[in-house]
Formats: C-alpha cells, structure tokens, sequence
C-alpha cells in the first residue's frame, strides 16, 4: 500500500508515526511536503490513502480537500479537518449531535460580544475560531478586562479576530482530559494538569494517565462521530460530576502521551489508517 | 558533520533524518529544521504561524 504522508515540519510525533509505517512491510510511504505542493485539480499523487499531519490547520483542510475531491481515501477526512480546526464549527456539530460542552455565544460586533459576556456571567474565555496550543486564549473576569480584550482583538488583529467565540469559564481544578481516539476506540486518556488555567502540554501543562472509564469512552466518541470520525483527539473538562467537551483535534499530538498511558499511539493510529475495513467504509 | 547556521556547532542528527524534521542545536539552543538529506543540510525552522497547532 502507498500511503501519502502529507506533512510540513517534522515533529517527534511525524516520526513516531514515519517509524511505524516504515515498519511495516506491505507500505510504501511517499512523503507529501505541502511548502512542495501544487494542486491542478485534477491529478492527484499516486497513492492509496493519504494521512494528514499538517502543521497548518489552513493548509490541511484544503488539501484535504482538494486530495478528496479528486478521489483520494484520506485520514481525516476534509469535513472532519473543517469542523474541528473551526472552534465556532466544532461547537455547532456538538450541539447538533447534543453532545454536552461549556455554554457559549457567537458574535459579530464588540458591542455583542459584550452583551454576550455580560449575559453569560464572568468569568468567560475568548477564544479565536482558529488556533491551538492554548495561544490567545483571553480568560476574562470582568467588564473593564471585556472592553479592552474585545477593543484590542477589533482593533489589532486581522479580520477573523473580529468573530468572536466566548465560552463561559469552566473551574476545572487545574486539569483537563485529553482523550485520543482512533476510530472506533477511545484508545487512551491523560489528565493534563497545571497551575495555570490554560492545561495544554504545549503550554507546561503535564500528562499523566487517565483511565478510560466508559463514561469518558463513551463521550469522546460521541464527539468524535460529531466531528465526522477518524482520528481525533477530544478535550474534555470535569464540572462536579459530569464531563464537558471542551475541544477535539483533528492532527492530534500524542509524543507526550505514549510513556503516560503505556498505550503505542501512533502504532494504533498506522493500524487505521492502513486497515481494510475502515477504507470499505468510506 | 552539518554545522548550525546559528552557532557554527555540529547538531545531533538522528540516525534516521528526514527532510522538514526539526532538532534542536544543543549550543545556542536555536530549532532547527532539516531542509536536505544529501548532503545534511540545515537551517533556521520557520516561526510559528497563526493557524498553526493540533
């Protein structure tokens, strides 16, 4: 099987998985450099399935795109790169499919996002519709930190700073749970824990791992098929007694979690990718 | 040995390279990103963009 290994950079997580794949005996692995890539539309690389490891949410949704437009078997999957790499999106398929997540407002204009804090309650986090690691993640507290937050980001930042997502802040007793999932299973699970209110590992948080009760299986793959499925890895947040889905990511980073949990991620993630059953059902 | 653009310093290259894999230089600290195999060729990893992440 030619496997596509559709990539920028390479991290500790694209050679964990390169190994994998060079480890098997029937792949072929072709290396698809997106800084490389021109698409015509019509022809696409010779290979039998294509798996996404962008660093660049733009970069591999439209690929993505563009691969399964012109018939290409890839994992993720576009509209699953689409609803995930957009938190407004992601927010929107969870609801659809009643998958419970922290209380949250859209707005288009500074004055309605105020509105929609001040009616939320405070604390909120403003979160861009794009991003990740935890970067320009605005924990407010009150009106005066709202009006200036929402002036700067009208202001200052390019135009997608103007959509704003606002949460209301959930107290998550320095952790969160970061389920990875891999098709059908809910593979593993860490707690991300830290002294500040942002938790990603990307930010200082740390991993340790967090067993998969049904409760936390049973959700995150809840909202993985709201996401459209695949290879996906959910946030979750605890709120007394009940779980709240914060996130789910589409290029999931898993270097910090495979010692934590005992789990070979990116072994499972391979098995997917190259299995027969889940090609037939696409 | 490929040298760091940075520091002038011989970096650690692992024994299976791959082209756009990053490292870090071990004196300056600077990341580092592999842009050619044959030679090993080395430069500066680009700055983190917008929509960069998971």
């Amino acid at each position: 099987m030619r496997v596509g290994f559709l990539h920028s950079l390479i991290r500790k997580d694209e050679k964990l998985l390169i190994a994998e794949l060079r480890g098997r005996s029937d792949v072929e692995l072709v290396f698809l450099d997106d800084r490389k890539l021109v698409f015509d539309f019509r022809n696409v690389p010779d290979v039998d399935v294509v798996l996404e490891r962008c660093i660049n949410h733009s970069r591999a949704m439209h690929a993505l795109r563009l691969f399964e437009g012109a018939g290409l078997d890839c994992v993720n999957r576009y509209e699953v790169s689409r609803r995930c790499g957009d938190k407004i999106l992601t927010a929107a398929s969870l609801q659809e499919c009643g998958v419970p997540q922290p209380e949250a407002r859209v707005a288009f204009t500074e004055e309605s996002a105020l509105e929609a804090i001040e009616e939320l309650g405070y604390p909120v986090v403003l979160k861009p519709a794009v991003g990740s690691w935890g970067r320009l993640l605005s924990k407010i507290n009150d009106r005066h930190a709202a009006e200036t937050v929402l002036e700067h980001k009208a202001i200052l930042g390019s135009y997608h700073h103007s959509i704003f997502f606002v949460q209301k802040y959930i107290e998550k007793g320095g952790r969160d749970i970061r389920a990875f999932v891999v098709g059908d299973d809910c593979v593993a699970a860490i707690y991300r824990s830290s002294k500040h209110w942002i938790t990603n590992t990307a930010r200082g948080g740390t991993a340790s791992n967090c067993p998969v009760t049904s409760e936390i299986g049973e959700l995150s793959l809840r909202a993985a098929a709201a996401m459209g499925g695949g290879v996906v890895a959910v946030d979750l947040l605890e709120r007394g007694g009940e779980l709240l889905v914060n996130e789910v990511n589409y290029t999931m980073e898993f270097r910090n979690s495979i010692e934590a949990t005992g789990v070979n991620i990116p072994e499972r993630i391979a098995s997917y990718v190259l299995s027969p059953d889940r090609a037939a059902d696409r | 040995m490929p040298e760091c653009p940075v520091c002038g310093a011989e970096p650690t290259i692992s024994d299976d390279p791959v082209e756009g894999e990053l490292l870090e230089c071990e004196e300056c600290g600077v990341e580092l990103e592999i842009l050619a195999l044959d030679p090993i060729t080395l430069g500066e990893a680009p700055d983190a963009e917008e929509d960069w992440g998971e």
